[in-house]
């Protein structure tokens, strides 16, 4: 059955929270290995911002990245296995939780260094320019990395030469365990790109079809030469910094509310005054991740023989 | 003597710093009301004020401040979390904290010291598991030390923030909640430079730094199994360096010299290490040289395994070596 509008929404949130909690799972039982940064509670932003592109669109996205490729349409399965470093991943391995691409799905890479993709997104858009292809880039950052040099550098780039970028700020209020607000005296992130010319908007970040339509307009802007345009979408991560972190740095009231405000339990509850059977939809995407995680665990280790290839052309 | 791991023998070396000096700053990102991502500061924050905070995710302007304020008296501490995460801040190195001295005639200087740690953890991804130190000693005005145990770690803290010049402290994740040791904390700073003979045996040296002595020891072992005893020479200061020492040891043993590291071999410190041997002329047949393969590091803990020297691959090449 083919669900639509905010029911779509529901199992779109639903299969990236899934998928985040069977790698919790996964983690605890020891198949997954590593530093892994989970995305739950941040559901809606890549749900509603993935919508305005196209498949030739660019996007790039950070270590938190699971709930971007999926919401970009990356398969379960090969994602599973790219964090268990099977053989079948979407990079065989070599990319694992925090540093994967899937560039056949128009994911063109998390990045580990904070900052880092930032300007790829800006040459990604200055491609387009030169190739005939009409593309928009879009590019998905944390609150922390407003503070690297690197970021502040990309989005002047854009902004000078009107390329047609999206810059999309996830504040969820830390950077690791360091809140935003210790860290800058402006908290209002989006005055860095009204600065330097750059249209700039705050958004709840929680609501998937507010982040669908306010991106879905700055990328029209974008595709009919007006430049680059930047997104904060206010947000909460309802787990660690990456899984082990026990939040020392947060309290419990605070926990609670984040709980109220993220984006699963509110369109759950708006959905069920509806009639909607929600239970239902959360099955569904857990039954589809189930399935992706064993077909994945199954798969064959990637082979240490080939770990040599591909360095250089 | 208090028993300490090797984050705790840090954190005792950073403590007893911020009390002996109060010229010194210890900052970088998360390392102060957090404690550190491996818990390395914890508390220090507590007891020392306004002296060690926690910074926004700016790696230059964290170098950078520490270069302004070492110009002017103060001692900073700071902590670069990843040695990855350098190499969008290095201009503050490279082109500025390693020429003050040099270009003011001593006029001014930059004493601070980088704290920072590399190497690569299981599933770690290509951008938090690079070996770095070469890219630091090929830069004359830096200092750079690998620690491997809690004491050494505790007595590389000491000396390097005691150095006047700016010196670059390599830890290894791994290594931070190891084996506690008994760690001797009291004594009078050392100067930097130096090396440490960990065993000793006729048939070759083996020189080796950082979370890498601990496989070569464990390979060295296996070997005297085998009727077979090595010298490991662990040179935990890369700059200065201990080329002495390693030139006395390789003659004693035979002109043999290995040296092992994880960073990749093309362009690793190990490469300088056998060049000078050769000048001096103690070698005898063929060095070796063991390290990660040149390659980027993979996620995947089964391919990264086949990259990465591990204590059976380094007990197999030290096997060949001392046959031939
Ligand atoms: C250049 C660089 N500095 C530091 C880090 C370590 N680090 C990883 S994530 C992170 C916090 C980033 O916070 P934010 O940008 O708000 O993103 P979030 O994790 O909250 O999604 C830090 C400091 C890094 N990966 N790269
Ligand atoms: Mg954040």
């Amino acid at each position: 059955m083919t669900r639509e509008g905010p029911e779509a929404d529901l199992l779109a949130m639903w299969r990236i929270r899934a998928f985040e909690e069977k790698l919790r799972e996964l983690h605890k039982a020891g198949d997954l290995l590593g530093s892994v940064h989970l995305c739950i509670g941040q559901e809606a932003g890549p749900v509603g911002a993935c919508a305005a592109l196209t498949e030739q669109d660019a996007l790039f996205a950070t270590y938190r990245g699971h709930g971007w490729a999926i919401a970009r349409g990356v398969p379960l399965r090969p994602l599973f296995a790219e964090l268990l470093g099977r053989a079948t991943g979407v990079n065989g391995g070599r990319g694992g939780s925090a540093y994967f691409s899937a560039a056949d799905h128009g994911f063109h890479g998390e990045n580990s260094i904070v900052g880092g993709g930032v300007s790829h997104a800006v040459g990604a858009a200055l491609a387009g320019r030169h190739d005939g292809s009409g593309r928009i880039a879009m590019t998905v950052f944390g609150d922390g990395a407003m503070n690297q040099g690197a970021v502040a550098e990309a989005m002047n780039f854009a902004a000078a030469f009107d390329l047609p970028v999206l810059f999309l700020c996830e504040n969820n209020r830390y950077s690791e365990l360091t809140p935003i607000r210790d860290m800058v005296r402006n908290e209002a992130l989006t005055d860095r790109a009204t600065a330097l010319g750059i249209a700039a908007t705050r958004i709840d970040g929680n609501d998937p079809a507010l982040v669908r339509s306010t991106v879905a307009r700055y990328a029209d802007a974008a595709r009919d030469g007006r430049g680059p345009a930047f997104v904060e979408l206010i947000t909460q991560r309802l787990v660690g910094h990456y899984i082990g972190d026990v939040q020392q740095y947060r309290t419990r009231a605070e926990l609670e509310e984040d709980g109220r405000a993220e984006p699963i339990a509110r369109a759950t509850a708006a959905l069920a005054e509806s009639g909607v059977d929600t239970e239902a939809i959360e099955r569904a995407a857990r039954d589809e991740v189930d399935a992706a995680a064993a077909t994945a665990l199954a798969d064959p280790p990637a082979d240490p023989a080939t770990a040599k290839e591909h360095l250089y052309a | 003597m208090p028993e300490l791991n090797y984050a705790g023998a840090v954190n005792a070396a950073l403590r007893r710093c911020l009390e002996e000096l109060p010229e010194t700053l210890l900052y970088g990102e998360d390392v102060a009301k957090p404690g550190g991502v491996h818990g390395v500061t914890r508390r220090l924050w507590k007891d020392f004020g306004d002296r060690v905070f926690d910074t926004p995710i700016s790696e230059s302007a964290i170098l950078g401040t520490a270069v302004g304020a070492a110009m002017m008296g103060r001692r900073p501490i700071v902590e670069i979390m990843w040695a990855d995460f350098f190499l969008v801040a290095l201009d503050q190195l490279v082109n500025q904290a390693a020429n003050i001295r040099y270009v003011s005639q001593g006029r001014l200087a930059a004493p601070l010291t980088v704290r920072t740690q590399q190497g690569n953890s299981p599933a770690a991804c290509a951008q938090h598991s690079q070996n770095l130190e070469a890219l630091f000693t090929h830069v004359p005005g830096l200092r750079v030390v690998v620690p491997s145990t809690p004491q050494n770690a505790y007595d590389s803290m000491v000396s390097a923030v005691y150095c006047d010049d700016p010196v670059v402290v390599f830890d290894n994740r791994t290594l931070y909640l190891g084996e506690k040791q008994q760690v001797a904390t009291g004594g009078a700073p050392a100067p930097i430079g130096g090396s440490t003979m960990r065993r000793t045996g006729a048939a070759a040296t083996v020189v080796t730094w950082g979370a890498m002595t601990h496989r070569v020891l464990a390979a060295a072992d296996r070997l005297a199994e085998e009727g077979t005893e090595v010298t490991v020479l662990e040179t935990p200061w890369l700059n200065p360096f201990d080329h002495e020492a390693v030139h006395r040891s390789v003659a004693a043993t035979g002109g043999r010299l290995a040296v092992v590291h994880e960073a990749n071999v093309t362009g690793g410190f190990g490469g300088e290490v056998v060049v000078r041997a050769l000048e001096a002329g103690v070698l005898s047949g063929r060095p070796l040289r063991l390290g990660a393969a040149d390659t980027r590091i993979p996620a995947a803990t089964a391919l990264a395994g086949a990259l990465i020297p591990d204590t059976e691959q380094i007990l197999t090449e030290l096997r060949k070596f001392t046959r031939a």
